[in-house]
C-alpha cells in the first residue's frame, strides 16, 4: 500500500455506537425531555411557566462544559500522542462547545428578560463568564485559521484549548470575587426544590442534551474527515 | 544551573536590543501618558475617583499589548526563532527570558506611570502597587506565550488582542479589585493564584508553541 494509502486508512477510527442509531437516541431523548418539560412537571411556584427554561439553559450549559473540557482532553491526547485525529476531534468538540455556548448565552438572556425584566445581568455569574467563554473560544477560531493546516496549526490549537480549561474556573473564581465591588446581590435564585418530576425531567434533559451534543460531534467529526479524504485521494491523483 | 544561566543570556540579548534600538520601550511610555490625557476627558467632571481606578487597569493592559506586540518582532524578522530552537537548551528558558524581558520594559514603562497617574487622576495606595505588581507578572507570563503564538500565525499583530484580552479579564478583576476595596488581601491572592497557575501551564507547554 503507498503511503498515502496507509494515512488514508489511519484517519478512520470506528467507534460502538454507528451514527444513524446515535442520532435517533439524541432525538428520542430529546423529545421525551420536551414532553417532560412542558406536559409533566408542575409550574415553578415563583415564576410560573418561563421557569421551565431552566431545563434547557443549565443541561446545555453543562454539556457546554462537557464540550470545551473534551476538546481540553483530545488536545491533550494529541500533544501526547501525535494522533493527527485527536487534533481534528479537539476542534470539533470545540466548535460544539461554541455552539452549545451561545445557546447558554440566549436561553439565559431570555430567561433574564423574563424573570427580571432585562436582557443582560451582570450579576448572574453564569451568563458572564459563557460571555468571557465565548470571546476566549472565538478567538480558537480565529488563531487556528490563522495557521496553515499542519503539525504546528495542530500543536497551537491543542495549547490554546488547553488554556481553556485552566481559565474556565480561573474566570469563575474572578466572576465571584468581583460581584463584591461590581455590584452587591441583588437576585437570589430560589434553588429549585429537585425531587419527584423535577428531578427527573432535569435529568432526562441533561442526557438528553449531552446525547444531542455527541451525536452533532460526531456528524461534524464524519463530515471533516470525509473532507480530509477527499483532499488526500486528490493528491494522491494529482 | 545552565538553566537560568541560559534563560539569563537570553533575557540580556532582550535588553541589549532594546537598548540600543529602543523600539518599544519610548512608545509604551508615550502611549500610557497619551491613554491618561485620553482618560482624563473621557471622565466628565465629578466622576468618582473609583473610576479613575479603574482606568488604570485599562491602561496597563493595552501597554502591556503594545509590549507584548513588539516582543516577538526581532525573532521574526531575523528568523532568530528558528536558531534559538535548534539552540541546545530547554524550550521553556526561551519563553522565560523573553517574559522577564518584557516585564523590564513593563515595569520601566509603570515606573513612569504610576507617578504620572497619582498626579493626573489621585494618588495610589500600597494595595495598588502590589496588584500591579502581581498583575505584571501574570501579564507577562501569559502575553509572552500568547505573543509567540501569534507571531507563528498569519494574522500576528492582530490575533494577539483577540487571545490576549479574556484571559487578561481574570487579572483586571483582581487588579481593579485589589485597588477600591477595603481589605485587598482577598484579590492579590488571586492574583497571585492566577500568577501561579498560568505560568506552570506556559512553561510546561511552551515547547509545542515554538517547534512542530
Amino acid at each position: 500500500m503507498s503511503p498515502q494509502g496507509a494515512q488514508l486508512r489511519s484517519v478512520g477510527r470506528s467507534y460502538r455506537i454507528p451514527l444513524p442509531g446515535l442520532a435517533a437516541l439524541a432525538l428520542g431523548l430529546v423529545t421525551l425531555a420536551l414532553v417532560l418539560v412542558f406536559f409533566v412537571v408542575p409550574n415553578d411556584a415563583n415564576q410560573g411557566f418561563s421557569q421551565r427554561i431552566f431545563y434547557f439553559h443549565v443541561s446545555i450549559a453543562l454539556t457546554a462544559y462537557a464540550c470545551f473540557v473534551g476538546g481540553a482532553w483530545k488536545a491533550l491526547v494529541h500533544l501526547w500522542k501525535r494522533d493527527p485525529l485527536a487534533d481534528l476531534e479537539s476542534y470539533v468538540a470545540v466548535h460544539q462547545g461554541l455552539i452549545f455556548g451561545s445557546l447558554v448565552l440566549i436561553t439565559g438572556s431570555i430567561w433574564a428578560k423574563i424573570s427580571w425584566g432585562h436582557w443582560w445581568l451582570w450579576s448572574e455569574d453564569q451568563l458572564v463568564l459563557f460571555l468571557v467563554l465565548f470571546l476566549f473560544y472565538a478567538a480558537y477560531f480565529m488563531l487556528r485559521f490563522s495557521v496553515d493546516p499542519g503539525p504546528q496549526r495542530a500543536n497551537l490549537s491543542a495549547v490554546y484549548a488547553l488554556f481553556g480549561v485552566v481559565l474556565i474556573p480561573v474566570s469563575f473564581l474572578a466572576i465571584r470575587i468581583a460581584k463584591d465591588f461590581i455590584h452587591p446581590v441583588v437576585f437570589t435564585r430560589h434553588g429549585p426544590s429537585f425531587g419527584g418530576w423535577i428531578l427527573v425531567a432535569y435529568c432526562v434533559s441533561q442526557i438528553a442534551m449531552l446525547a444531542l451534543a455527541y451525536a452533532l460531534y460526531r456528524v461534524e467529526l464524519a463530515g471533516k474527515r470525509l473532507d480530509e479524504r477527499l483532499r488526500g485521494l486528490r493528491e494522491v491523483l494529482a | 544551573m545552565t538553566y537560568l544561566r541560559d534563560v539569563g543570556a537570553l533575557a540580556r540579548k532582550d535588553l541589549l536590543l532594546e537598548l540600543r534600538a529602543r523600539d518599544t520601550l519610548p512608545a509604551m511610555l508615550l502611549f500610557v501618558v497619551s491613554t491618561f490625557v485620553v482618560f482624563h476627558f473621557a471622565l466628565p467632571a465629578r466622576s468618582s475617583q473609583l473610576a479613575a481606578s479603574g482606568l488604570l487597569w485599562v491602561a496597563i493592559v493595552f501597554t502591556a499589548l503594545l509590549g507584548l506586540g513588539r516582543a516577538f518582532v526581532p525573532e521574526r524578522e531575523q528568523r532568530v526563532l528558528d536558531g534559538l530552537v535548534l539552540a541546545p537548551c530547554d524550550r521553556s528558558a526561551i519563553w522565560l527570558a523573553k517574559s522577564l524581558a518584557t516585564l523590564a520594559f513593563l515595569a520601566a514603562a509603570e515606573v513612569v506611570a504610576l507617578p504620572a497617574f497619582a498626579l493626573f487622576f489621585h494618588g495610589l495606595n500600597g494595595a495598588t502597587v502590589g496588584g500591579v505588581v502581581l498583575a505584571d507578572l501574570g501579564i507577562c507570563a501569559v502575553g509572552t506565550f500568547l505573543g509567540a503564538m501569534a507571531v507563528a500565525t498569519r494574522a500576528r499583530d492582530l490575533l494577539l488582542p483577540l487571545i490576549f484580552l479574556p484571559l487578561a479579564i481574570p487579572i483586571v478583576i483582581g487588579g481593579v479589585g485589589a485597588s477600591v476595596v477595603g481589605s485587598p488581601a482577598r484579590y492579590l491572592g488571586f492574583l497571585a493564584l492566577y500568577d501561579g497557575l498560568f505560568a506552570l501551564v506556559c512553561w510546561a507547554s511552551f515547547e509545542y508553541v515554538v517547534t512542530e
